[in-house]
């Protein structure tokens, strides 16, 4: 084989391999995703995270904003701490409420933010103040079991 | 010699080349790199072993991905579809093939498509002295002949890996859509929100290119270390494709324990 065919062959060959790569990219995968490379991270505490991972969305308004970072336990205060990675592009004023939630019946957890009033915006380092833990299943059944106990004795 | 002492004796005698022959290999990994200048200037040789192992290893690529993917899909479904969850094929699919089954059934495919045909010219470059010949003429043959057959290799075998990966999902896609009937949408959209291209798709091509390092190494080596008589070539290309694909998959084991380790 002389040697420009080869090399249109070898040519051809790349291209379909870049091309394939771009159809990953852009058909199956989702580059526009937030851009964590200069996130900002936002430190909460929780009572309970319930099955929160790292890595788990963060959604505001159900759109994803940023990303877990990571999950330590506070042992001083007994409470979880959950830092974010939130895309620089959002910014949520100080007063934000960080809630666990779970999206569908058997769904992944992510924590869903609801921005406040607040005219300062959060920063990098900063702590949410007010936030609210996972509903752990097992409590909801036994609480509703309690009052439906409550209810019959009346 | 009796049985007992001679027993010990192959095994140890085993022990001993096995460390002999891993210590010639990493040597010959850093000659490889430090002769690799050369030949990367002169391009062409390396576009030639690029047409060798890469655009003719393409269409068992191309068939075995597409092949791979309507099982995947099939199954897929089947086991999906008893959880209400039919839609979540896509997913399914690509992120199998993504993460695992792209980079490593394309680089066992390309061990045993391209790597054997690598590892048996080389060895018989050796065996009819070849190699001897260009080291009398002032020919480096690692800078002339395994540096450009081990950088084809390094370079196509993450573009086969990305091609098996579409046309695995091209197979996925025909089966869940066109044949059973999955809303595309739903297919679409699932699959683009559930994989992610740092996460997901970067680290399978990295994974690609560890392995096709490695599998390019293997080849060569075996290739450069035949014994040089027409037994001695065949056992090279054996050799090459039995720890090719041990290799792809211990290698394969350590980078998903680093890359995915159950965070998400």
């Amino acid at each position: 084989m002389s040697r420009s065919t080869l090399d249109l062959w070898v040519g051809i060959f790349v291209v379909i391999g870049i091309g394939a790569l771009f159809f990953l990219a852009l058909r199956v995968g989702n580059v526009s995703s937030v851009n964590l490379a200069e996130a900002y991270t936002v430190q909460a505490e929780f009572d309970n995270i319930g099955g929160l991972k790292v890595r788990a969305p963060i959604k505001s308004a159900g759109v994803v904003v940023g990303r877990v970072n990571a999950i330590r336990f506070d042992i001083h205060t007994y409470r979880a701490v959950v830092e974010m990675n939130i895309a620089p592009e959002f910014e949520f004023p100080r007063d934000t409420i960080a809630s666990i939630l779970t999206s569908g019946l058997l769904g992944e957890q992510y924590i869903g933010l609801d921005p406040g009033g607040d005219v300062e915006n959060l920063a990098n380092g900063d702590k949410l103040q007010i936030t609210q833990s996972a509903i752990v299943l097992e409590k909801l059944i036994g609480q509703f079991l309690f009052d439906r106990a409550g209810a019959t004795n009346e | 010699m009796s049985g007992p002492v001679a027993a010990v004796r192959r095994i140890g005698n085993l022990v001993t080349e096995g460390v002999w022959r891993l210590g010639f290999a990493a040597r010959f990994f850093m000659l490889v790199l430090l002769y690799s200048g050369q030949s990367l200037r002169r391009v062409h040789l390396t576009i030639r072993e690029i047409y060798f192992s890469g655009v003719l290893s393409l269409l068992i690529i191309v068939v075995s991905g597409l092949f791979v993917g309507l099982v995947l899909g099939l199954q897929g479904y089947e086991t999906l579809q008893r959880f209400g969850s039919g839609d979540a094929v896509g997913v399914l699919v690509a992120l199998s093939l993504t993460r695992e089954l792209g980079p490593v059934m394309a680089a066992l495919l390309f061990a045993s498509r391209a790597g054997s045909a690598v590892t048996a010219e080389v060895g018989l470059m050796k065996t009819t002295e070849q190699l001897k010949a260009m080291d009398m003429m002032a020919v480096n043959p690692i800078a002339r002949v395994v540096a450009p057959r081990f950088w084809g290799g390094v370079i196509a075998m993450p573009l086969l890996a990305a091609i098996f990966t579409s046309m695995g999902i091209f197979g996925g896609w025909l089966i869940g859509v066109v044949v059973i009937g999955v809303d595309p949408g739903a297919f679409w959209s699932q699959m683009q929100s559930a994989v992610d291209f740092r996460y997901d798709i970067m680290n399978g091509m990295i994974k690609s290119f560890v392995f096709g390092i490695a599998v390019s190494l293997i080849a060569v080596f075996e290739g450069f270390d035949c014994h040089p008589t027409a037994e001695g070539i065949s056992r090279a290309i054996t050799r090459t494709v039995v720890s090719s694909a041990l290799a792809i998959l211990a290698i394969d084991f350590v980078l998903t324990s680093f890359m995915f380790r159950g965070t998400s």
